[in-house]
């Protein structure tokens, strides 16, 4: 019996001189769900088609729900919901003829299609646009209709590959709920992600990916307290003043990044003698301290 | 836990799936998807048939009516087999990101190809008898061999599918369709025995014409019309064999280059 949903050991991807993976190893737990972050070009998307088969590691070992990859990598495709970045819904066919073409392509029963389909509906909220064709849909349908039809078959484990990309706000909240609420029923997920909040709000633990490598794991909370102390200092000016407010700051050993239109400064233990104003870290700080990089 | 049941290739299930995928799609494109693989064919077996028909009454010792309705079969085949393959292929995988969603599922590269083979081979082995029933309004006389048409033009049809999806798996974009088209295609339709005898032609022409899985489909065709021909017919079987064979293990190569990375 397996001990986590996905365990990866020192995982290497290499595309010609480019190594997109260097050495990953991840694991989520049965029941969790765990966030991969990491800026455009971290290896994420790499990370998780490997996790189908569709990107054959050069290196390292991984198993996936018990199933060793890539050799048995079907086995673990039937036992799980994957959830694309981009959106490859058949679109001159309904919402309910979506979700029956992945009802075989996910080998429901035949004698269960039919449950299955409505609890999918039902799961995204869809039941009054079944028989709407996709390109009808507004974008937050679509996602909740991408998302639900990876849960057809009741999988234990889900890809979620960037979810809530390129949505509203209020769209991506709802996301949020669906996500949160699969989480509660005890499906293990892992979830690619730019979005800090998302993964402050959702995720039990987090990998943060720069350069194809994990820089830091753990939890959210934790890893915010361990990196970048429990307040940051924001100084708002014009630009010639926060390069002044940075250079000092650096000079007294506290670390600085820049948030648009102000400096943060971590780590000062709350001397705010530079002026600005005390906000709660975030784990956005944490990225930025780790990886150097803006996340978006 | 940890599931028993191992998984085979070529499994049924994977194959049904991307097929009612498929079946579920053609619903609601079956009208362009049949105009455009039966009235091409048409028009040439027309055009040919009265402007060629008139200037000649027999070939090889046919009715010109009866030479090209058995040979159009051939056309057809291509114009439902490659022609959907190349462009539905690159469309599904550059465009649509089908693939992805499908290799996500417990579907392999093998079965997929495979059940895109089939059902497009399924198509072709309905819409190959078109022209040929609209030849005998003009004059082909029916036959109970017309009932192996069908199967003919299937297998035919699984390898010119196959060899269109190869093509769209080697396709940087889909221009490069052109070169193919232009470059083999034309030349294997005009010169397969459809319209015109090849034993008149060049050694070197009919050499080649040998070569062409369309000049065998279309002699098949017409043996099975008007009376099969033993050990020649064999080898144009064995020969359309060999050909779906070689383009199936040759498509599933290439997407798998294509799609797993």
């Amino acid at each position: 019996m397996a001990s986590a949903a996905i365990s990866m050991r020192r995982m290497v991807k290499r595309f010609g001189a480019l190594t997109a993976v260097d050495g990953l190893d991840l694991d989520v737990p049965f029941g969790q769900c765990v966030g991969l972050l990491g800026p455009n070009g971290a290896g994420k998307s790499t990370t998780m088609k490997a996790l189908t088969a569709q990107v054959i590691p050069d290196e390292g070992e991984l198993e996936v729900l018990g199933f060793r990859l890539p050799g048995d990598s079907k086995q673990a495709r039937a036992e799980m919901g994957v959830v694309p970045q981009l959106d490859n819904l058949d679109v001159s066919l309904t919402v309910e003829q979506n979700l029956l073409v992945f009802a075989h392509l996910y080998r429901v029963p035949p004698n269960k299609r039919k449950k299955a389909i409505e609890r999918a509906l039902r799961i995204a909220n869809l039941d009054a646009r079944r028989a709407s064709k996709v390109d009808q849909l507004s974008g937050g349908m679509r996602r909740r209709l991408l998302i639900t039809r990876a849960l057809l078959h009741e999988p234990r484990l889900l890809l979620l590959d960037e979810p809530t990309v390129g949505l509203d706000p209020q769209v991506r909240q709802g996301i949020w709920a669906l996500i949160d609420g699969l989480r509660s029923e005890g499906v293990s997920i892992l979830m690619s992600t730019h979005y800090i909040e998302e993964a402050e709000r959702l995720c039990d633990t987090v990998t943060i990916m720069s350069h194809g490598k994990a820089v830091a794991v753990g939890e959210p909370h934790a890893l915010i307290r361990e990196h970048a102390g429990p307040e940051a200092i924001e100084v708002y000016g014009p630009p010639a003043r926060l390069t002044e407010v940075e250079a000092d700051a650096q000079a007294r050993g506290w670390r600085t990044r820049r948030t648009g239109t102000s400096v943060s400064i971590l780590h000062s233990n709350g001397a705010v003698d530079l002026g600005g104003e005390r906000r709660v870290t975030n784990l956005e700080d944490v990225f930025v301290l780790l990886t150097g990089e803006e996340i978006t | 836990m940890a599931a028993t049941r191992r998984l085979h290739r070529l499994e049924r299930a994977a194959l049904q799936g991307v097929m009612v995928r498929e079946v579920v799609n053609f619903s609601s494109f079956w009208r362009s998807s049949t105009f455009s693989s039966t009235v091409d064919p048409t028009i040439y077996l027309l055009a040919f048939g009265f402007g060629f028909g008139s200037l000649v009454s027999t070939v090889a010792g046919y009715d010109y009516i009866d030479f090209v309705g058995t040979g159009i079969v051939a056309t057809t085949v291509l114009f439902s087999g490659a022609f959907p393959a190349m462009y539905s292929t690159f469309v599904k995988y550059e465009f649509q990101h089908t693939y992805d969603a499908i290799l996500a599922a417990p579907v392999d590269t093998e079965e997929l190809v495979t059940a895109e083979a089939l059902w497009i081979a399924t198509r072709t082995g309905v819409y190959g008898c078109v022209p040929m029933l609209v030849a005998v309004v003009f004059g082909l006389t029916p036959s109970w061999g017309m009932l192996l048409v069908p199967e003919i033009a299937a297998l035919a049809g699984f390898g010119w599918a196959s060899f269109g999806i190869f093509i769209a798996a080697k396709a940087k974009a889909i221009e490069s369709f052109s070169y193919w088209q232009s470059g083999l295609l034309t030349p294997m339709f005009l010169v397969a025995g459809t319209f015109f005898p090849l034993e008149d032609l060049p050694t070197w022409a009919q050499v080649l014409g040998n070569l062409n899985p369309l000049f065998h489909c279309v002699e098949l065709v017409r043996h099975a019309v008007f009376g099969f021909e033993g050990w020649e017919d064999v080898g144009h079987l064995a020969f359309l064999i060999a050909f779906a064979l070689a383009s199936w293990r040759l498509a599933i190569r290439f997407m798998e280059r294509r799609l797993i990375l």
